[in-house]
């Protein structure tokens, strides 16, 4: 199946971002498909690569953006990033900035949308 | 190819202003709205004080979002309705909902349609998918 | 339907909300803090069980274990990861954030 998630919460504030992880995670094992991840709100803090959480916790940005390396498109909300300070610069590799149009594709053409927030 | 447009639903059930779920979650159906898309928004909970009239956000100093309700019919986005328990709960009647446009040949106000909740379960079972806001 | 709840129930009223909207045939997965409504005998455990009547209740395991909860009202199934991603192979997906 063809599947995308939307992500509204920041990292480690909220466990909006390590369900979708570990959603994400089983879903690839099941043999999905990903029209893309989209993060939204404070979604969009979860991709920053000026996050340093102690060594001994995961590492929220460096596991979206190896999960980007794999070639599932991520993107981040362009309105909802510049309104939080977030740009192209201090991105994760592997991320982009795109439009709610992209939401509305991921709506629009998987066949299943999961969203995970507050 | 006479394919179906895609039905996609928002629901918004969170309380205007508190967070900016509901303001943000409004600029997504703007967008949304000028794709192929046959939607629908579906004010549930708290998400009926978003469309309650008379709101200002003046003194907190933020950007309201109530004009814009007020032009979701310009955005062709006509399919809007409003949970009538949620809206009773909260001491609300239809008396209190905001004008979302006004009909293009009667020039009539269109306000949210009042439904019983069994109704927005069958359209909200219809859908494609759902963004909750 | 799938419909998600992550809220506690002794603090929100998302779950009764999403309980209301329910049809024959859907299901509940409580995920996060909305397990916290699957642990048995507790005030909201009647109206858990009486969602039963509807619809099936799944409860997500790493956020049972994670807040030690392991009384589980009756029926309510318990699921992984992978078992959540089944349910949304059946059933469209609504999220009562």
């Amino acid at each position: 199946m063809k599947l995308a998630v939307c992500i509204y919460e920041g990292p480690y504030n909220h466990e909006a971002s390590d369900t979708a992880y570990n959603f994400i995670q089983a879903a690839l094992k099941r043999g999905h498909e990903f029209k893309g991840i989209f993060f939204y709100h404070d979604g969009v803090y979860n991709v920053t690569k000026l996050m340093e959480p102690p060594q001994d916790d995961r590492h929220i940005a460096n596991r979206w953006s190896q999960l980007g390396a794999t070639g599932i498109d991520i993107v981040v909300c362009i309105a909802a990033a510049k309104r939080r300070g977030i740009v192209d610069d201090v991105l994760v590799p592997n991320v982009r900035i795109s439009g709610l149009g992209q939401l509305t594709m991921m709506a629009i053409e998987a066949d299943r949308l999961v969203v995970f927030g507050d | 190819m006479s394919e179906e447009k895609k039905k996609i639903m928002f629901t918004v059930r969170k309380a205007p202003h508190g967070s900016i779920y509901v303001y943000e979650g409004l600029e997504v159906k703007l967008i949304m709205a000028a794709y192929d898309a046959d939607i629908s928004v579906v004010f549930v909970d708290d998400g009926v004080f978003a469309v309650k009239q008379g709101q200002n956000t003046k003194a907190l100093g933020i950007k309201g979002f109530a004009a814009t309700y007020g032009a979701l019919v310009d955005y062709e986005i006509t399919k809007v309705f409003v949970d009538r328990q949620s809206m009773e709960e909260r001491g609300m009647s239809e008396d209190d909902l905001l004008v979302i446009g006004e009909d293009e040949d009667t020039e009539e106000p269109i306000k949210p349609q009042v439904v019983d909740s069994d109704e927005i379960a069958a359209m909200m079972a219809e859908q494609h998918n759902i963004l909750a806001f | 339907m799938l419909h998600t709840v992550n809220k506690s129930p002794f603090q929100n009223t998302t779950l009764e909300s999403c309980i209301r909207f329910t049809r024959p045939g859907d299901v509940i997965l409580l995920i996060e803090d909305g397990v916290l409504a699957a642990q048995a005998d507790t005030s909201k455990s009647d109206m858990l069980s009486q969602a039963m009547a509807t619809a099936e209740v799944y409860a997500l395991q790493a956020d049972l274990q994670a807040r030690a909860l392991t009384e589980l009202v009756p029926g309510v199934k318990v699921t992984d990861y992978e078992g959540f991603v089944e349910l949304v192979e059946k059933h469209s997906t609504h999220a009562w954030l």
